[in-house]
């Protein structure tokens, strides 16, 4: 089964967690779908790496925060918030390519 | 134990919140009023220049409310991160509408911390090799140090504790680690360390962690011996357990480890519970005394300053070649000043190609019918940056492309004068932690009254 994130999450989200890191949010509507994609383990480095064509090392963390049905990415800052050649001070316009992501559950 | 309730009226000084919100809270008889009043998410150059990125009046009417209701009902109101940045310059301008609001008719005894730290501290920090890069941040220098036009620490909980015991009425503090101003006198008054803490994360936000959210409306928390309660004044908002859950994530790499200068919070065991329809419950919250306290720097230095030029590009024709032309003008400019001027950064921001996600972005083939343009230079002086902006607009209006048949102009000005002066450009080059010392963060006493 192919599963859309943007048609199983209630929010997807960037910000700055501080100047030099960027962490985008997602938070699933319901247990059931939230427990199938970690199970799938498909959120994960690699996803995120190649989603904004950087080098998996530069992807700090991903993150399961269960009290928030919450799974969370963090990457690192091609450059500080604000410097010369930033085109996102607060970096809340970065999830956009997270909600292309479709995750195949089908043997879950 | 009794419930201590502290009131956050607002997500930041200066956002605003209803007054009915407002009375409704003061109605619940608050123990103490507490606003976080700064970020670093503006970027470097309100700390860099020293000036507020909040409204100087939208302070005065926030702050005006909140003084004379805390004075009225006899409770403390303590300010984080006055100014915004918290440095001394911004600290000044806050302790300033302060005085302005007490006036001669009310007195109150008005604390006044200092964040600043000196550079020959950090200086020192560094030739000591204890100045620990945050993650993903460069190793500090000592050119780096003497750039920033000034260096705030984060101040824990320590200098707010001193204040209160010095009988502050008001507490004004330069930067502050968010949830202190919120944490503090319940800290102070015996209630745990992890619960007062994490209670002081979700309140800095006010009614952000509510649904709807807002941050310009008023949020209450109530702690007790082994648990908080949060939840929102207008009756339009409520906290669900996803709702203050989801705030945790906010802005945190690590939502279960949130790292302050007095230790770290821990949510491994938290949780969450929905008491009424509009009120959620926490427990479980831990908190780990930091060994050796530390301190997080932030500094921003002038990299040069900055001229833009705005305009559109409706040519189809262009827009299919938009990326060699760029190349092109970047390419002629570089080759007209090569004897007189070299040193500036010139950026083309291509709004409708990547303008929002630049080297992120992912998508490569565009339709836009339209594009926004950006001509965006910093140079060493301003005149410098003009010269090359200025240049490299003219250059784009009349380039003539490849199957150019619009002779007229390539660009599309929305106003006259085409370019904009910007001034001072700053970059964040100090985000480190460096040991806490006793005299860091020095109270001062103004309006003399007590």
């Amino acid at each position: 089964m192919i599963v859309k994130l943007i048609d199983v999450a209630k929010i997807i989200r960037s910000k700055n967690s501080g100047p030099y890191e960027l962490t985008l949010d997602v938070i699933f509507k319901d247990w059931d779908m939230y427990d199938k994609v970690i199970k799938s383990k498909q959120f994960n480095k690699h996803l995120i790496a190649q989603l904004y064509g950087i080098d998996e090392n530069d992807v700090l963390g991903i993150i399961e925060f269960l009290p928030a049905k919450a799974i969370k990415a963090t990457i690192k800052r091609k450059i500080a918030s604000g410097s010369i050649g930033e085109t996102d001070v607060y970096g809340a316009q970065q999830h956009a390519p997270l909600l292309d992501i479709e995750f195949d559950l089908e043997d879950i | 134990m009794k419930e201590m309730k502290i009131l956050s009226p607002t997500a930041i000084l200066g956002y605003g919140f209803p007054v009915e919100s407002f009375e409704k809270a003061m109605a619940l008889e608050p123990d103490v009023i507490a606003v976080d009043a700064g970020s670093t998410d503006p970027g470097p150059f309100y700390l860099g220049d020293g000036v507020s990125f909040t409204d100087r009046l939208a302070v005065k009417r926030d702050l005006t409310i909140m003084i004379k209701a805390a004075l009225k009902a006899h409770i403390p109101l303590l300010i984080g991160s006055a100014g915004g940045s918290g440095a001394d310059v911004h600290l000044l301008w806050c302790v300033e509408i302060v005085r302005e609001i007490l006036g001669d008719q009310h007195q109150a005894k008005v604390a006044v911390i200092s964040a600043e730290v000196s550079k020959e501290k950090v200086h020192q920090a560094l030739f000591d090799n204890q100045a620990v890069p945050l993650t993903a941040v460069p190793p500090l220098t000592h050119d780096d140090i003497e750039n920033c036009t000034r260096i705030v620490a984060q101040m824990g909980l320590k200098p707010f504790i001193k204040a209160l015991d010095m009988g502050a009425d008001i507490i004004v503090a330069g930067r502050t680690y968010d949830p202190v101003a919120f944490a503090a006198l319940a800290i102070r008054k015996g209630y745990d360390k992890g619960l007062a803490l994490h209670l002081g994360k979700i309140l800095e936000c006010a009614a952000i962690a509510a649904t709807p959210g807002s941050g310009s409306d008023c949020m209450m928390g109530c702690i007790g011996k082994d648990y908080f309660r949060v939840f929102p004044l207008n009756e339009k908002r409520r906290c669900t357990t996803l709702s203050v859950a989801a705030h945790t994530l906010y802005e945190k790499s690590d939502p279960y480890h949130l790292h302050g200068p007095d230790g770290v919070i821990d949510l491994s065991d938290c949780h969450f519970e929905q008491q009424d329809d509009r009120t959620v419950k926490i427990t479980g919250t831990r908190f780990h005394e930091a060994e050796i306290p530390n301190v997080k720097l932030e500094g921003a230095k002038v990299v040069g300053f900055r001229t833009v030029s705005i305009a559109g590009i409706r040519d189809s024709i262009l827009i299919s070649q938009i990326d060699e032309v760029l190349e092109a003008v970047r390419e002629t400019t570089k080759n007209n000043f090569a004897e007189q001027l070299t040193d500036y950064h010139l950026d083309f921001k291509v709004y409708g190609k990547n303008g929002v996600m630049g080297d992120l972005e992912p998508v490569r083939t565009i339709t836009s019918h339209e594009l926004g343009l950006i001509i965006d230079v910093v140079a060493k002086t301003q005149a410098d940056a003009n010269a090359i902006c200025s240049f490299a607009r003219s250059t784009m209006l009349h380039y003539g492309y490849k199957g150019r048949i619009s002779t007229a102009g390539n660009l599309a000005f929305p106003y006259s004068p085409s370019d904009f002066k910007a001034g001072e450009v700053y970059e964040f080059c100090i985000y480190h932690l460096i040991p806490y010392e006793e005299d860091m963060f020095t109270i001062s006493w103004s309006g003399g009254q007590s």
